[in-house]
């Protein structure tokens, strides 16, 4: 059933036609995308999962040396020690194309050319389970950055697929049965004037005939 | 170039000055807030932030989920893990999938 109020011209016809064409065929498109998009996300979270997993643990043994490491020093020490770090990291953001959702791509730089160049304190004041503690985040920094790499494209993949499903179903369930129906709409109503049109012309006929011969 | 920063309780993210990340420790909400701000807007490609003061700036994080920088990531602080961070992955699947079909838990 037309919503809409449409006119019932060849013209609209043709037009509507095309509008469903177009629709079907973006619908079919969006569909492969929204398909291979989930693809991919699935497996994007589930290296998320790992990753988060790892970190976690990773930190929490980390933190735990800390924990250790403040216990034996004093809190001005502890401070002082990391006041001036050596180390410095720095990132370079690229970004790849995947289904075009634009994801980042981190390239990691550090200062020194040694990774493991990072006590940035004397080692006479400070407690060896500070260098522990330090040494056990250092290990787990490149997961960490791999983690914030792989969470963000998750979350901005999730969004994109959110979105495209929203237009598939769009076409799907709204755009595309109401051209159709639009689209029937008009046609019966040209074959009705058609018709009409017809019945009008023999009934023109016959009077003149009857005029003309006295049928 | 981007740099990497960190923000949260000092006890668990001092140690992250040592491997060259921006740490940053706000002591109240507020101050949180404002030092948040001046970080995403500054030329921070990640930052790191514990999952008991995302807590608080949870809106101001949502804001960024849609961008593709910087990234923000929740870590667990030294009090332990509040399994936040977990969460959140969760929500972006159940935001793609419609159900949570990873964790299943």
């Amino acid at each position: 059933m037309a919503t809409k109020q449409v006119n019932p011209t060849r013209m609209e016809l043709t037009r509507l036609k095309k509008k469903l064409a177009t629709a079907t065929k973006g619908h079919k498109l969006l569909k492969d995308k929204r398909d291979e998009l989930m693809r991919q996300f699935l497996d994007m979270v589930k290296l998320n999962k790992q990753l988060r997993e790892k970190v976690e643990k990773a930190i929490n043994e980390a933190n735990k040396n800390f924990v250790l490491a403040s216990a034996s020093m004093n809190d001005e020490a502890l401070s002082l020690s990391m006041l001036a770090p050596k180390q410095e990291v720095t990132l370079e953001v690229s970004s790849t194309n995947i289904m075009s959702v634009e994801v980042p791509k981190y390239k990691i730089n550090y200062r020194t050319a040694d990774t493991n160049d990072m006590f940035c304190y004397g080692l006479a004041f400070t407690s060896c389970d500070l260098d522990t503690a330090v040494s056990s985040l250092s290990d787990v920094l490149p997961d960490m950055l791999r983690l914030a790499e792989v969470e963000k494209s998750c979350q901005l993949m999730a969004d994109e697929i959110e979105k495209t499903r929203r237009r598939v179903n769009a076409l799907e369930h709204v755009l595309i049965p109401e051209t159709r129906a639009n689209i029937r709409y008009i046609s019966m109503k040209l074959d009705e004037n058609e018709r009409s049109t017809q019945t009008r012309l023999m009934k023109v006929k016959d009077m003149m005939l009857k005029e003309a011969h006295g049928y | 170039m981007y740099r990497v920063a960190v923000i949260g309780d000092k006890e668990s993210i001092y140690g992250f000055a040592a491997l060259g990340l921006d740490v940053v420790y706000p002591e109240n909400t507020l101050q949180a807030q404002e030092a948040f701000r001046k970080l995403t807007q500054s030329n921070y490609a990640v930052i790191y932030i514990t999952e008991e003061l995302a807590e608080v700036l949870d809106e101001e994080i949502e804001k960024f989920s849609y961008k593709s920088t910087p990234a923000i990531i929740r870590i667990p602080g030294v009090k332990g893990n509040t399994g936040k961070g977990m969460m959140n992955v969760k929500k972006s699947v159940e935001k793609a999938v419609g159900s949570d079909i990873v964790f299943n838990n």
